[in-house]
């Protein structure tokens, strides 16, 4: 889909990107990096607006260089910023958008009524967008990337300014321009968390160099470790010790999640190798009559791999929980 | 998101339009110059307000209007009196209209072009196919478009009126001619001026401002001066000359001077004395050479606002 060749890009007193080499193939990549790390130059280069100072790059097998307009006919993207005038309806916007990437009246009004469907605008894509909220004007500035029916999509920052309902929202609409669109999608953002639940991809780049780029499940799949937090009961006063005795006689490693927090202490860490290893403890638990508070994968994030001064520590929301209420006790 | 997956246990409606799935897109791609032309033509439209709020076609509606209900009096009256001639001449109309075109360039060309600035919808063009060029050109096409239908419509009421009253037809059509050739010169020289000062400000009211200003006192202080030069001439200074070459600075005697010594037209200069054949030259120059910078302006200004 993409791929450059020791790009780089000066200017006068800022090197935006320096010597980048990436191969970007289909599907959702994201591209990680802090303010300044050269996200917005990158994406300016791929369509074909400002040259760069050396290396090449392709996307869809074109030239930037020499395509840029074959490029931007067959991309679509949606820029960081507000970009939308407020006095006309999203639809007339959408529209007249479409018109620009040269689709004929005709198309370009039913394209528009499936894309605004698409991203979830339904009655209110006949009023202004001047009195839109945040999310949906997100959904309209996605929507104008997406008329086209372009190949590939630059998303610049989708989730900016969302709340976390409106995020998660953006981020099944991103995955979902893949899965269900058939559309190559680079994402950009400074939040790690979010595009390891969204990509496949995940290229990192700082201070305009790649530090890394490797598929997701690479990042997060190595090993699968189980949290376990036990209530106490009569019969077995310290619970999580119970536990971890139990275990231990069936043949499995525990090791100790405190790591000197306080509280910690209650918490049982332990590898999972598969299926039966929840089967394992949800058994050794019940025989104890101990109630189970909670049973989690901890995930490992791709922050904990880079571990930059990224401001990608909003981890909180694990996708993977399980929790468990206790039997009796 | 998660509303949109197909389940079946959904209510009835719902499930229906769940079930459309993506549908892609196999139709013809236009390319470049289709889209030049439909940036062309929305802009066009957005200059009289439509395909834009009912507040918005207020003003150049009505703007329209003035300028046309003067030229059907004048047919009323002519016809009436069953007159031998206009009481104005074709391609004077337009220069005693000016307050009005000047409004309406200080109305919509910030309409046009301030707005994609302020609401940074530039870049999201040159995401596109379009190139700068395509843009500055399409802008720059629809507003002179705009002007011409503002400046052309009074004087092809004047025109019909004029044949409707049994006025001599080679002279009118002559004069129509003439006048036509002389708006169509105003309606770029205009909307390059308008267009350059415009696309300067995200924000509307200083570009209104700015035009006007522009329009109005770079007259008022031409007009004035040309006064003096006329006064000091007839009392002896000698300085016929400078009438003319003070004209060369503001957009309405530039026009003025040209159809004075090119298109028949009899000045608006104090004393009525255009300028002649020579300096005539000079003043289709200038006019080009403004046209020509203006558009070199707008292409400079667009290179810098990419994305």
């Amino acid at each position: 889909m993409i791929a450059t060749e020791s790009l780089s890009k000066r200017f006068p007193r800022v090197t935006a990107l320096d010597r980048l080499s990436v191969d970007v193939g289909p599907g959702v990549t994201g591209l990680v990096g802090a303010n300044g790390a050269g996200k917005s130059t990158l994406i300016k280069i791929l369509l074909g607006l400002s040259p760069a100072t050396e290396g090449r790059a392709e996307v869809l097998g074109l030239d930037v260089a020499t395509k840029g307009a074959a490029i931007r006919e067959r991309v679509g993207y949606m820029p960081e910023h507000d970009c939308l005038p407020p006095d006309v309806s999203a639809t007339e916007f959408v529209v007249h958008m479409a018109r620009m990437s040269g689709l004929p009246p005709t198309a370009a009004r039913e394209r528009t009524a499936d894309t605004l469907r698409h991203v979830g605008l339904y009655e209110e894509r006949y009023r202004p967008i001047g009195g839109y909220s945040t999310g949906m004007k997100q959904r309209v500035k996605l929507a104008q990337a997406l008329v086209h029916d372009p190949q590939l999509v630059f998303l610049d920052e989708p989730t900016n300014g969302l709340d976390p309902v409106g995020r998660d929202d953006m981020l099944g609409l991103i995955r979902r321009i893949h899965t269900d669109f058939g559309i190559s999608v680079l994402v950009t953002s400074h939040l790690l968390g979010e595009l390891e639940r969204t990509c496949d991809h995940v290229v990192v780049i700082d201070g305009g160099k790649l530090l890394r780029s490797s598929s997701t499940t690479d990042f997060t799949q190595t090993t699968t470790t189980l949290a376990i937090e036990v209530t106490d009961t009569d019969d077995h006063p310290d619970g999580t010790r119970a536990v971890r005795d139990a275990l231990h006689a069936r043949g499995v490693d525990v090791l100790d999640g405190s790591g000197g927090l306080p509280g910690a202490g209650h918490i049982l860490l332990l590898t999972a190798q598969g299926d039966e290893t929840y089967d394992l403890v949800r058994d050794v638990v019940a025989d104890l009559g101990l109630g189970l508070v909670r049973m989690e994968q901890r995930r490992h994030h791709i922050s904990e791999v880079f571990t930059d001064s990224e401001q990608g520590s909003e981890h909180s929301t694990d996708t993977q929980r399980k929790e468990a209420v206790g039997h009796g006790g | 998101m998660a509303v949109e997956h197909p389940v079946a246990t959904q209510a009835g409606d719902q499930t229906r339009i769940h079930n459309i799935g993506y549908r892609t897109y196999d139709g013809p791609r236009l390319g470049r110059s289709y889209a030049t032309r439909s940036l062309y033509s929305q802009s066009l439209r957005g200059a009289y307000g439509l395909g834009r709020s009912v507040k918005s076609k207020v003003l150049p509606m009505l703007l329209f209007v003035v300028m046309c209900v003067p030229a059907a009096i004048m047919v009323a009256v002519a016809v009436a009196t069953k007159a031998n001639d206009l009481p104005v001449d074709y391609t004077r109309y337009a220069i005693v209209m000016q307050a009005v075109i000047s409004l309406y360039v200080a109305s919509q060309a910030p309409q046009s072009v301030s707005r994609d600035l302020r609401f940074k919808t530039v870049p999201l063009y040159f995401s596109r196919p379009i190139e700068t060029a395509d843009y500055v050109r399409a802008k720059f096409a629809a507003l002179a478009s705009a002007l011409f239908i503002l400046t052309a419509a009074p004087l092809i009421v004047l025109y019909v009126g004029a044949l409707l009253a049994k006025l001599d037809f080679a002279d009118q059509t002559k004069g129509f001619a003439q006048g036509l050739v002389s708006v169509a010169l105003l309606s770029l020289l205009f909307a390059g001026i308008g267009l350059v000062i415009a696309s300067f400000t995200p924000r509307r009211g200083f570009g209104i401002a700015a035009v006007i200003a522009v329009m109005t006192i770079s007259y008022g202080a031409v007009s004035t001066l040309q006064a003096i030069a006329d006064a000091q001439s007839i009392n002896g200074g000698g300085s016929a000359d400078a009438i003319a070459w003070i004209g060369l600075f503001s957009p309405v005697t530039l026009i003025d001077g040209v159809q004075s010594a090119f298109l028949g037209a009899s000045s608006a200069f104090p004393g009525g004395v255009g300028p002649s054949n020579g300096e005539g030259v000079v003043y289709v120059l200038v006019t080009l050479g403004l046209i020509a910078a203006s558009y070199g302006l707008l292409m400079r200004r667009y290179k810098k606002v990419g994305l």
